[in-house]
């Protein structure tokens, strides 16, 4: 055991440089081929007033000049061993891990992501909760009575929620909502209040965003579910345990939720760890203020220290719940081995 | 975003290479300042336009909490590092710079007004030298009183542009300051006596390199703000400014939002330009832009900082709805969105040719490719927009009573210039904007019903003006006939609206340069003869008569005048656009 959780961190951790250094190039190598010189990336550093005198002396300052792999080691040293920056009158220290300082706003990168990091966490557990809860019944409903209305209805309800875009059903749920009376029941968009501040108040801000995001994951989960619970059912193994007397409730829950759970497992590490390293549509379309708003305003801004810092973080995120998913494998279903 | 800081900096720089010997203390008058709604006509009726020339709901009840939101966020809300036109507006809130705006509505907010200074400034005859004399019992919000060092440090810390990159260069192109001055940080201890001196806490001198009639102007900017050396944190000092203005920082979340109190040291006896109506300022950043109509409509905030007017889901919902129009406003902004016609393009080279272009191009079509006569702007016959003093009406290219153009004339002039079936030519516009795009289109469309085909260019914005638009070898090698352009001036002046655009001399071989096609000897000529004019009444028919010189040229489709459409927020009291800001004017506002 201990030696699988060794090597899979290990694992993870080259996953993360070969991510890092992916981005890296997306972001600093792919411009250079499209033909941007140093004082062109800078450019963007210089403000709106700069000559070109300027941007020069700016894409100097940054290491622009410097060849890529120089420039990518002294990213990843500020991530070991942090960096400092010019702020004028002194420097500021940028303590490990220094995920980069962003010059437009002049802040550095880590502090920030963590201060939003509490958002998206709230949305993604808050949403996970609801629908786990509603497509895995939805899922093991529909497939015990495969065909019923009930079975129908869902499963219609499903293929809207999976094709409906949140942009869509989040807007039109605020502007019903939180919007149009004598529905407007909900917070409006960009209100957030931490869970330490008032419990009560957080849930009432992120209810909506809680549900449009649930309906969208809740739709695909439950067809998971009920594929595989139709499949599990269908099994010998579930023939026996019904011949040797057990409970409906025994064998559905005990023996066949238990085998389609397993790809559904797989599936929520994938898709929580995603949501952890920004619900982009959802916090876009709701202005919560996340890691997903944050990319999404970085990419705007054009800003890239951020969009390295927000990108390597969702990376960590997915290879981390990866690394969960894998060992609760072992827990539901033991025929895995951790070896 | 209204102001087109880099240009107009230059545009100045440019005026003094020229040699201005300004004169005229141009458009400044009254030795205090007044607040807007006393003199100023008032309304309670909710109706279309009621903030545009009056006071909409005034009101001198204090208290309450006005909500701003932000679909982005600011550049900085350092006075030395910011150059958006709402983040002037909503800085005078939080700091006093030496002179400013008028709070008042429509044509009376363009008046210059003393603020942290007694006076406006006292020029030397030469205009090289200004002095201001600051008020009395001014105080930080920490209390330590206000003296011209603070000033003189906050210009000083604004040249630094590695630290400062946003901000304005007026001051720092300007003043004589000592060779490679690079600010207090990396310059230290250095004597900048060339540039300012402060003979006493209460006096503020500023040496410039070449006079300059208009430096009330510039001294109106936030780098004029003053900044405490002590407190002085660089890059870091927006994160909390110290307080000069009636509010103070609360708490300032970077990316997230801010909220300003009352500063406990101001002192509404050393203010005569602020009410400060509410206790309290709250601003939200990175709003999805829909999302804050909605919330403007319904009450949750009471106005949209960035003025920019609404997103057109909500310019559907409101035009229709009685009820929401008479809550809006319909500016005119002095931005022209338009289209310049490089004359080094053959068959562009031909006047005939330019002209067939002028009758040929869809009016309509231009306005409807922004966004309408309420978001994107008013149909446009000159580049100089009518909110700038000065402005004449001229139309020499009457394009019919539906504004489609006038069909015949195009084929005459083509006829004229020996092209009567047309000619190809090339129209580059902003690949990041759609308007833009939507526009070349529409010219595409129309300019095709004579034969002249235009083919679409995209270009990086980025690199528009500096290697592509702005760089007239390549707008000749590549056959640019047409460019797409926009430009808006950052303080009403006919000058500084007009320099920048129609003077051949700032017309750059390496690129950056704003003004790509107009080359005529006449209008440089008018431009310095504005300058040497000292009486501002004599100087704006200068404006006029170079505004319709350039449209006699024909290198340029003045395309619209901008517009926004504002929505009024709920409760708000003291609402009115004033021209100086072309936005709701935030030093005014209160809350019911």
């Amino acid at each position: 055991m201990v030696t699988y959780l060794i090597r899979r961190l290990i694992g993870a951790v080259i996953m993360l440089l070969i991510v890092s250094m992916a981005t890296f190039a997306i972001f600093f190598l792919v411009p250079q081929i499209a033909g941007a010189t140093p004082e062109g990336m800078a450019s963007r550093y210089v403000g709106r007033t700069a000559s070109a005198e300027d941007a020069k002396i700016a894409a100097d300052r940054l290491g622009f000049n410097d060849p890529l792999v120089v420039q990518y080691g002294r990213f990843i040293k500020g991530i070991v061993a942090g960096a400092e920056f010019d702020y004028g009158p002194g420097v500021e220290q940028c303590p490990p891990p220094c995920l980069g300082y962003s010059f437009i706003t002049r802040q550095p990168v880590w502090p920030d992501l963590l201060d939003r990091l509490p958002v998206t966490l709230s949305l993604a557990v808050g949403a996970a909760v609801l629908w786990l809860i509603i497509g895995l019944s939805t899922g093991v409903i529909s497939a015990l009575r495969r065909g019923s209305v009930f079975d129908r209805a869902a499963m219609t309800l499903a293929l809207a929620g999976v094709s409906l875009p949140i942009f869509f059903t989040g807007l039109i749920s605020l502007l019903v909502f939180s919007y149009g009376n004598p529905f407007a029941v909900f917070a409006q968009g960009g209100h957030y209040t931490p869970i330490t501040e008032n419990p009560g108040e957080w849930a009432y801000n992120l209810i909506l965003p809680w549900i449009t995001l649930a309906f969208l994951f809740a739709a695909q989960y439950a067809r998971l579910t009920r594929a595989g619970m139709l499949e599990t059912m269908g099994e010998d193994y579930i023939r026996t345990a019904r011949a040797k007397g057990l409970i409906e409730r025994t064998v559905v829950v005990k023996h066949g939720m238990r085998g389609a759970l397993t790809p559904i497992v797989t599936i929520f590490g994938l898709d929580f760890g995603l949501l952890v390293g920004g619900a982009v549509l959802t916090e876009s379309t709701y202005s919560l203020p996340g890691l997903g708003k944050y990319a999404i305003d970085a990419i705007t801004n054009n800003d890239l220290p951020k969009v390295m810092g927000v990108t390597l973080l969702s990376a960590f995120f997915v290879v981390f719940a990866n690394l969960i998913v894998d060992l609760l494998y072992a827990v539901v279903d033991p025929r895995v081995r951790l070896s | 975003m209204r102001r087109r800081p880099a240009l107009a900096a230059v545009a100045l720089g440019a005026a003094l290479t020229l040699g201005l010997s300004a004169c005229g203390t141009g458009g400044e008058e009254p030795k205090q300042g007044t607040q807007g709604s006393a003199t100023a006509p008032a309304s309670q009726k909710a109706e279309f336009n009621a903030a545009l020339n009056g006071v909409f709901n005034p009101s001198t009840k204090k208290g309450g909490t006005l909500k701003f939101a932000n679909s982005g966020e600011w550049d900085s809300l350092d006075p030395a590092d910011t150059y958006y036109g709402y983040s002037w507006n909503f800085i005078r809130l939080y700091g006093r710079a030496l002179v400013m705006f008028k709070s008042a509505p429509g044509e009376e907010g363009n008046t210059l007004v003393p603020d942290l200074a007694e006076n406006l400034g006292t020029p030397s005859a030469d205009f090289k030298t200004w002095t201001y004399k600051l008020r009395a019992g001014v105080k930080f919000e920490d209390g330590t009183p206000i003296t011209s060092k603070d000033v003189k440090y906050g210009v000083m810390r604004s040249v630094d542009r590695e630290t400062f990159p946003n901000g304005p260069t007026y001051l720092g192109d300007m003043l004589n300051w000592p060779k490679d001055y690079k600010g207090p940080y990396k310059s230290k201890g250095v004597d900048v006596s060339s540039a300012i001196e402060t003979p006493d806490d209460q006096t503020i001198v500023f040496h410039l390199k070449q006079g300059y009639s208009g430096f009330d102007y510039l001294t109106q900017m936030p780098v004029t703000m003053p900044v405490p050396e002590a407190k002085d944190t660089g890059a870091k000092f927006q994160e909390h400014v110290i307080s000069s203005g009636p509010y103070m920082f609360e708490k300032n979340e970077i990316g997230k939002g801010f909220s300003l109190v009352r500063n406990p040291h101001w002192d509404a006896a050393t203010d005569p330009n602020r009410p400060a109506l509410p206790d309290r300022i709250e601003v939200q950043l990175k709003v999805n832009a829909d999302d804050l109509d909605n919330r403007l409509i319904s009450g949750d905030i009471h106005v949209d900082v960035t003025g920019v007017g609404v997103q057109p889901a909500a310019l559907s919902k409101v035009l229709p709805d009685p009820a929401l129009k008479a809550q809006s406003d319909n500016p005119t902004i002095q931005r022209t969105w338009y289209t310049s016609i490089p004359t080094t393009v053959p068959p562009l080279d031909n006047i005939d040719c330019r002209k067939a272009i002028m009758y040929a191009w869809d009016r309509t079509a231009y306005q409807t490719a922004y966004g309408g006569e309420f978001s994107g702007g008013q149909i446009a016959t000159s580049l100089l927009p009518p909110t700038v003093p000065g402005y004449q009406p001229v139309d020499l290219y009457p394009a019919g009573a539906d504004n489609k153009g006038d069909v015949a004339k195009a084929k005459e002039h083509l006829t004229k210039c020996g092209k009567p079936d047309g000619f190809e030519t090339n129209i580059a516009y902003r690949a990041e904007r759609p308007k833009e795009k939507a526009a070349a289109e529409g010219l595409q469309q129309s300019l095709g019903r004579v034969g002249i085909k235009l083919t679409l260019k995209p270009f990086p914005q980025g690199d528009y003006f500096s290697l592509y638009a702005g760089k007239p070898p390549y707008v000749k090698d590549n056959k640019l006939g047409l460019t797409l352009n926009g430009w808006g001036s950052d303080y009403p002046e006919g000058y500084g609206f007009l320099q920048q655009i129609v003077d051949s001399r700032v017309i750059r071989e390496t690129g950056g340069s704003s003004n790509v096609s107009i080359r005529i000897p006449d209008v440089d000529k008018l431009i310095d003869d504005s300058v040497k004019e000292a009486d501002i009444k004599k100087r704006e028919p200068i404006w006029a008569a170079i505004d319709k010189r350039v449209m006699e040229e024909a290198v340029v489709i003045p395309g619209l005048w901008a517009k926004a459409l504002l929505l009024r927020g709920k409760g708000v009291t003291n609402v009115f656009v004033s021209s100086s800001q072309q936005m709701y004017d935030y030093v005014a506002m209160g809350v019911e």
